[in-house]
């Protein structure tokens, strides 16, 4: 037996594993989505589209798609207007901290999503941070109601995504060619004209990479949704795990997963596409 | 023109106060002595401490987390470095082709392979039991393995591997001497990473975690939602301190280790 045909063989287990436990359920999935849910909710195995009819005949799936877009649109802006110029510090500091303080930016990717949840409902809380400095300033009377709807889900939203879109940036920025915004500032242009003129431009790519990014991670964010939320925040991914726990049906979970990632493709596809045409 | 320039660098501390606030606000509330969350804390104590050390479902669940993260971070190991050996080392057609392949899992959001795995393990009766939540987590940390240790392994220095085969060693023997104890350090780190991802895996457990088996992650969750008082809080400081003990330990091996090699 060759060298390379017994290195072959130690692809064996994890080409198993992978078939195994990820190709076939994936399969599974999507073959869900053509069974149907009889009157009583027991599960009828089929080949029909009346699952995914019913889904889409639903009002709620297009109010859901709606939540979905939208809240990821203004988290993934919000995140994007804070990591943008915090990517641009830790790319351009000369300082012998960056290494700690790039640790840092990136730190709430290392610490579990509910602790990081937690701290929110101790900033928004009706008698959390926020609501305690405004009414001790004498600013408002009642509490702001800032958690367990979507501002909430939106602020908690912004700051999972932020590490990420931090080093899709930072990545993005590699490819910065610092001689063009010295030539731009020697030739007497401002340090804002700088920017607006040459540094954003040119790191247009990274931006629209970082925000795709961003958006995909939103649309399928569950756990800041659902505890934030509280409840009364409805998204595509909290109706698909509701539909797959609480209610039992498989399929109409699986045509609902298999729509939102045919949403993440679609736009995956256009922001890739959008990011090699503005790096020609 | 260096350095960040004052505008920028104050933009920067304004989004690191907002990247820390959360961390902060939850170490200082687990010192509360408040019953609920009440920022800042009337008073402070370690009373929380002292409810969770009595939390009997929290810490069954953390002792639950224990064992599939160590089970996951060994079989993830296991099967994860050989293929990446493959792949670092081999030349054969269809190598990319096979790498996206074993990657594939990373592309999905967890969401859709927690459902996937639900759908999957109920017929088997895998849901809410041991093995049923390795095999979940490992769908995670088997790519991460192998796409950490491909890497790893390929930027390992190959002349010295070739003068052990040079000097008559079987190519197995090269793994074992040479290959395995230079690529020591990356292994180290690759395997404390899996047990923190499967530790901290939250989604793909709440959908195929029943209430016979749930992790503390689930646990968590459960409790967050049903109330809010400041035991959360102080879980969260010792997972933080737990976390970060494991970084820096890390850090420091792979730093010594690297030393030495040199």
């Amino acid at each position: 037996m060759s060298a390379t045909r017994r290195l072959r063989l130690l692809l064996v287990p994890a080409g198993l594993f992978v078939l195994a436990i990820y190709a076939w359920p994936t399969l599974l999935l999507l073959r869900n989505a053509f069974n149907e849910v009889g009157p009583t909710g027991a599960l009828v195995a089929a080949w029909s589209l009346k699952t995914a009819a019913d889904t889409f005949a639903d009002g709620f799936t297009f109010e859901l798609t709606w939540n979905s877009i939208w809240l990821s649109l203004v988290a993934t802006a919000i995140a994007l207007a804070l990591a943008y110029p915090l990517s641009l510090f830790l790319f351009r500091t000369t300082s012998r901290w960056r290494g700690v303080l790039a640790v840092i930016a990136i730190l709430p990717m290392l610490i579990s999503g509910v602790v990081r949840v937690f701290g929110w409902l101790a900033i928004l809380g009706d008698r959390g941070l926020v609501n305690g400095l405004l009414q001790w300033l004498g600013l408002i009377s009642a509490p702001l109601k800032l958690v367990f709807n979507w501002t909430g889900v939106t602020i908690g939203l912004a700051e999972s995504i932020m590490p990420y879109m931090i080093l899709a940036l930072l990545a993005g920025f590699g490819q910065l060619d610092r001689t063009l915004e010295e030539a731009s500032r020697s030739l007497g242009a401002s340090p804002f004209r700088t920017f607006l003129r040459v540094t954003l431009p040119l790191s247009l790519p990274a931006i629209v990479l970082a925000a795709g990014l961003g958006f995909v991670l939103s649309m399928s964010a569950y756990i800041t949704p659902k505890l934030l939320g509280g409840g009364r925040v409805f998204v595509l991914a909290t109706e698909i795990f509701e539909q797959a726990t609480t209610n039992t049906n498989w399929p109409a979970a699986a045509v609902l997963a298999l729509y939102t990632l045919v949403l993440l493709l679609v736009l995956l596809a256009f922001s890739n596409l959008l990011a090699r045409r503005l790096r020609r | 023109m260096n350095g960040a320039g004052p505008v920028l660098s104050g933009i920067a501390a304004l989004v690191y106060a907002l990247i820390l606030a959360p961390i902060v606000v939850v170490f200082t509330l687990a010192f509360s002595a408040d019953n609920f969350i009440l920022f800042p804390p009337s008073g402070y104590s370690l009373r929380w401490f002292q409810a969770l050390a009595g939390n009997a479902p929290l810490l069954s669940a953390l002792g639950l987390s224990v064992q599939v993260a160590s089970v996951v971070t060994l079989c993830s190991l296991l099967v994860g470095v050989p293929a990446a050996l493959a792949l670092a080392k081999g030349e054969f057609r269809g190598k990319d082709a096979l790498t996206g392949f074993f990657l594939a899992p990373l592309l999905l959001p967890t969401l859709i392979t927690g459902l996937a795995l639900l759908l999957f393990f109920t017929p088997l009766r895998l849901t809410a039991t041991l093995p049923g939540l390795v095999l979940g987590h490992m769908t995670v940390t088997v790519p991460f393995v192998i796409r950490m240790m491909a890497t790893a392994l390929a930027n390992l220095p190959h002349d010295i591997e070739a003068a052990a085969a040079t000097l008559g060693a079987t190519p197995w023997r090269v793994v074992r001497r040479v290959t395995l104890p230079l690529a020591a350090p990356g292994l180290i780190a690759c395997a404390c990473l899996s047990f923190l991802l499967s530790f901290d895996e939250t989604v793909i457990s709440l959908f195929i975690a029943g209430p016979r088996a749930s992790t503390l992650p689930v646990e968590m969750v459960r409790y967050v939602e049903g109330r809010t008082d400041p035991l959360i809080a102080a879980l969260s400081v010792v997972l933080i301190i737990a976390t970060l003990i494991v970084v820096v330990a890390v850090e420091r091996l792979v730093g010594v280790a690297r030393a030495v090699g040199r």
